[in-house]
């Protein structure tokens, strides 16, 4: 039985600027992630070739979900803010160093982990590895072994349940919370993840293995029956 | 394969990586094993939890100070 086994800073200043002309308003609802609107590549295109305007609305498009990445990644509001300003900032100087690989949305994410990235070591230098082997699978063993509510997420409200989350993605340890987040929540696959921190698909795997198993019993304390009482 | 195994490999199960040899002897182990089905079945709703999360919007005025670099940013930088 499985029980008996595993018991910016930048000061405001006059700018001339030519009026936007935005696409969808500039705090449009973030989309899911694996939904890609069918004019992105317009307006990339467009940005590339120099309309200020198409980047505006690229980045209006994707600001809230960038900031919960670098948010994610740093644990730290001011180093979330800087990272995702600089990350916009690097992608505007690099477009010309897109060419549609990959979504505009990956590319961008990978620029902003980089910058929480940056940012993370420099607040916690020799703190984390995210390439390191780990040893051992006690990790993995399951404590919570109760069912849960036929249908969870009606126990509590959606921004409970967001709460909730939130809350455990961070106080996941960084190498774990790190991986988590790209491949989980950003939907980054398993080779762009490793491309994005430097480091193979055996330790990304190894750490998503743990971070969504660690996600589970977070979860289970919440939604297993009779947690509503 | 035993329950360890199945939790060994129950994230690339999750996302159909696993090779079908594999992946055919963790489901007949699910097949008499309640606990390892529950721990899988948990497991997928907690990433679609996780994935379903919204981003909190950013504040007004850490938007604006974005807002106000980037157009620093692009006068200074035409491209």
């Amino acid at each position: 039985m499985f029980g008996a086994i595993f018991s910016g800073k930048s000061t405001p200043e006059i700018v001339v600027w030519r009026p936007l002309h935005f696409v969808s308003a500039p705090n449009p609802h973030p989309l899911p992630s694996s939904v890609v609107r069918e004019d992105e590549p317009l307006l990339v295109a467009s940005a590339r070739a120099g309309d200020a305007a198409a980047f505006e609305e690229l980045v209006a498009r994707y600001e809230d979900k960038i900031f919960r990445l670098t948010s994610n990644i740093t644990g730290n509001r001011e180093d979330a803010e800087d990272a995702m300003q600089d990350a916009f900032l690097k992608a505007f100087a690099h477009l010309d160093g897109f060419h549609g690989e990959s979504r505009f949305y990956t590319w961008l994410v990978r620029i902003a982990a980089n910058e929480a990235l940056m940012r993370l070591r420099k607040r916690r230098p020799n703190h984390f590895s995210l390439d390191q082997p780990i040893v051992g699978d006690s990790e993995l063993m399951p404590r919570e072994l109760e069912e849960w509510s036929p249908n969870p997420e009606q126990l509590y409200a959606k921004s409970e349940i967001d709460n909730i989350v939130s809350a455990f993605v961070e106080q996941l340890e960084d190498e774990y919370r790190i991986v988590l987040v790209l491949r989980d929540v950003e939907e980054l696959s398993t080779q762009e993840t490793a491309d994005a921190l430097g480091i193979s698909i055996p330790a990304v795997k190894s750490r998503l293995l743990r971070a969504r198993l660690k996600l589970r019993e977070k979860l289970s304390r919440h939604f297993r029956q009779g947690a509503e009482n | 394969m035993n329950c360890k195994g199945v939790i060994r490999e129950i994230s690339n199960y999750i996302d159909g990586d696993l090779d079908p040899v594999v992946r055919k002897e963790l489901e007949r182990h699910l097949e008499h094993c309640e606990d390892c089905t529950m721990i899988v079945d948990q497991t997928r709703k907690s990433i679609k939890i996780l994935c379903d999360s919204r981003p909190v919007s950013l504040s007004s005025d850490v938007r604006a100070r974005l807002h106000t670099a980037l157009h620093r940013k692009i006068n200074h930088d035409p491209s």
